[in-house]
């Protein structure tokens, strides 16, 4: 096991800059979360790690070693694919053990090291199989059998379970951090999806169009994201964003482009007479209260409602615990707990500080 | 005209025909059925029976049973032409797929100008054989020779090589002509069958710990060998009834040492006159072939990996 260092880290595919300067430092046995939009370079950033693509500037180390140079197979690294990479001709016992083989390890010593891997993953049984004849969650687990066998410095995933139905997505997690608990080893794990996230890390590293835009626990962005776009990535459903200013009389008041006054706990000297964004998440937004919107979409999952409601010219999206009876067209009367509130520059999208 | 049974139409042969599926597939499948019967079949069968007759060019010839391949089994040249095919064919096919392989390996990579290259690469197999051939000719002539030229040159030896008119320097010139002309179609079918092996797969064995060496050892030539007997069965065949080359560059000689069965037959049959042992000579070829052909055939079959499940 390793921490690992990624400092100032750029690649470019030719003249397109992919990766614009990313620092992320790692702890020995951390589970890290690499989180962003599809083509933000979470891939490249990995595949770096692993040695697959050439770094163009910057440094990596793993453990006390800069690897910038260091071909994958010297790195000590195990890495699953998205597409799992299973070799097609090999059965599953054979490509768990193929590293081992590589290494000229004895039949006996592959057997140990194979055996309790497939036992912690179920695998047992299948060991004679060919990958073809797997389902999507065997093939997955297979995946991590092999990098699991190879007992390396870190993992790597890159987003293991896309190609998983919503059901076998969700035990499968609770099976990778079981695991990760279990073996205590560096992870860096890929995926767009925010709820995976969330979830699964120690430490989330939120990516966007080749920049890091914010390294935090998973609460800690979600509780005080940096700027709007953390803000809105992170949490499901989505924080609602409304346009406005501070009111120049009282502070203590926002303002909407709609001339909505919403309440703010404390107003930033530096945010005065600014353009700024209004930020409430679905759930800081309670029942009862002094503004009142207009519903259109009433969706009750049983343990929460969700309700879409016009505030002004803006669409909320609020979150109640308990089961709301109103319909669409009715008003709905609702206060926001000016704690619960974030403010960003309009311009710059930075989150003015607490 | 009151039971409406009566009324029934009753289905003519052809709306029959047209409703049943076997009838439509035979009807699909005739002319196809009758093109190989006239272009294949009976030429075929044509020349095995000729093998069984006396004719000769200008006379019809009778039946005399085995008479021909008895007077085969008995004539030496007719056993150097069956094993100048043999190892013409093994050379020439074992260069082919090992240079052809390796020239898929580097097209496969990562390179500068890789589609120009893979044109050009194609260009030997495009060119008609007998203009490829007429190339070597000169490029093997006794005198003009242009590699006996260079070497000379770089003094390397005194007199121009004597490509043709040595046996066994004939038989080495007419197989690098056979591999020279028959590399494209290998290279460029297994480069084909490379780029079907995911670049993930290459990537995983390299972190998995693997050499270059261990990566095409382990990796990429198991999951290519289905594409390998497809491949090579052809090259086999096509290698084993060349005549072309041969006639161009040798007729066969010297002194018979290029003579493939092939060449014999028609040498016998045609400027010979001996149809009917030409015949026999191309029906002893049969064998040969159809034992080519089910070793590919086992070779192909599906291999375990290959079965169950999709991807
Ligand atoms: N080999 C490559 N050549 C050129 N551009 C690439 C290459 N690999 C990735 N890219 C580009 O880099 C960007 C980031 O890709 P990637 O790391 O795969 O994104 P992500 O994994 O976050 O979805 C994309 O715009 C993609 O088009
Ligand atoms: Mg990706």
């Amino acid at each position: 096991m390793a921490s690992v260092e990624i400092a100032d880290v750029r690649k470019s595919f030719g003249t397109h800059s992919v990766i614009k300067g990313v620092s992320v430092d790692i702890e020995d046995g951390e589970f890290v979360i690499l989180v962003g939009p599809s083509g933000c370079g979470k891939s490249t950033l990995l595949r770096m790690l692993a040695g697959l693509e050439h770094i163009t500037s910057g440094e990596i180390r793993i453990g006390d070693r800069v690897v910038n140079n260091l071909p994958p197979k010297d790195r000590d690294i195990a890495m699953v694919f998205q597409n799992y990479a299973l070799y097609p001709h090999m059965t599953v016992a054979e490509n768990m053990a193929f590293s081992l083989l590589l290494k000229g390890a004895s039949k006996v010593e592959i057997e140990e090291r194979v055996k309790p891997a497939a036992q912690i993953l179920g695998l047992s049984n299948l060991l004679q199989r060919y990958p073809r004849q797997l389902s999507g969650g065997q093939r997955q687990r297979v995946a991590m059998g092999r990098a699991i066998v190879r007992d390396p410095q870190v993992f790597l995933f890159d987003e293991p379970l896309s190609n998983l139905d919503a059901k076998l997505r969700v035990s499968m997690r609770t099976e990778i951090k079981n695991l990760h608990q279990r073996l205590a080893t560096t992870t860096v794990y890929v995926t767009h999806d925010q709820i995976e996230a969330m979830t699964m890390a120690d430490k989330i590293v939120v990516m966007h169009d080749g920049v890091v835009e914010q390294i935090g626990a998973p609460l800690e962005l979600y509780d005080r994201p940096n700027n709007l776009f953390v803000a809105g990535f992170i949490g499901s459903p989505a924080m609602n964003m409304l346009h406005g200013r501070l009111d120049t009389d009282d502070a203590a008041r926002f303002v909407t482009s709609d001339g909505i006054a919403l309440p703010v706990s404390r107003s930033p000297q530096e945010a005065r007479g600014r353009e700024l964004v209004y930020g409430v998440r679905p759930e800081g937004i309670v029942l009862g209260g002094p503004i009142g919107m207009e519903v259109i979409v009433v969706e009750p999952t049983g343990s929460e409602s969700q309700v879409v409601a016009k505030l002004g010219a803006a669409e909320i999206t609020c979150v109640f615990r308990e089961r709301v009876t109103v319909r669409p067209g009715e008003t709905l009367n609702v206060s926001i707990d000016p704690a619960a509130i974030h403010l960003f520059d309009a311009q710059t999208g930075i989150r003015f500080a607490a | 005209m009151s039971n409406p049974a009566a009324t029934e139409h009753k289905p003519s042969f052809l709306e029959r025909l047209s409703q049943s599926r076997n009838g439509l597939g035979f009807l699909f499948m005739l002319p196809a059925a009758v093109f190989l019967l006239c272009f294949l079949t009976y030429p075929l069968g044509l020349g095995v029976w000729l093998g069984f007759t006396d004719t000769s060019i200008g006379r019809t010839g009778m039946f005399i049973g085995l008479e021909n391949y008895i007077w085969l089994w008995n004539d030496s040249v007719f056993w150097l032409s069956v094993f100048n095919t043999l190892l013409y064919t093994f050379v020439a096919s074992v260069l082919k797929f090992v240079l052809g392989l390796w020239l898929a390996l580097i097209l496969n990579e990562h390179m500068p100008f890789k589609n120009l290259f893979r044109a050009i690469i194609l260009l030997p197999w495009v060119v008609p054989t007998v203009l490829s051939a007429l190339a070597f000719w000169w490029i093997f002539d006794s005198q003009f020779s242009i590699i006996s030229w260079v070497l000379m040159e770089w003094g390397i030896i005194s007199r121009p090589i004597n490509f043709l008119g040595d046996p066994n320097n004939a038989r080495a010139s007419v197989i690098a002509a056979n591999v020279w002309r028959g590399i494209p179609f290998v290279a460029i079918s297994l480069l084909a069958g490379l780029q079907t092996i995911p670049q993930s797969l290459h990537e995983a064995a390299a972190l998995d710990g693997a050499t270059s060496w261990q990566r095409f050892r382990r990796v990429t030539l198991p999951l290519l060998t289905p594409i390998i007997a497809v491949v090579m069965t052809f090259s086999v065949l096509f290698t084993f009834t060349d005549f072309q080359l041969i006639y161009v560059l040798t007729r066969g000689g010297p002194v018979n040492a290029t003579h493939l069965m092939a060449t014999l037959s028609f040498q016998r049959a045609i400027p010979g006159g001996q149809l009917g042992e030409g015949a026999a000579i191309a029906v002893a070829m049969i064998p040969f072939l159809l034992a080519a052909i089910l070793f590919s055939f086992f070779g192909l079959q599906r291999r375990k990996w290959q079965q169950g499940g999709t991807d």
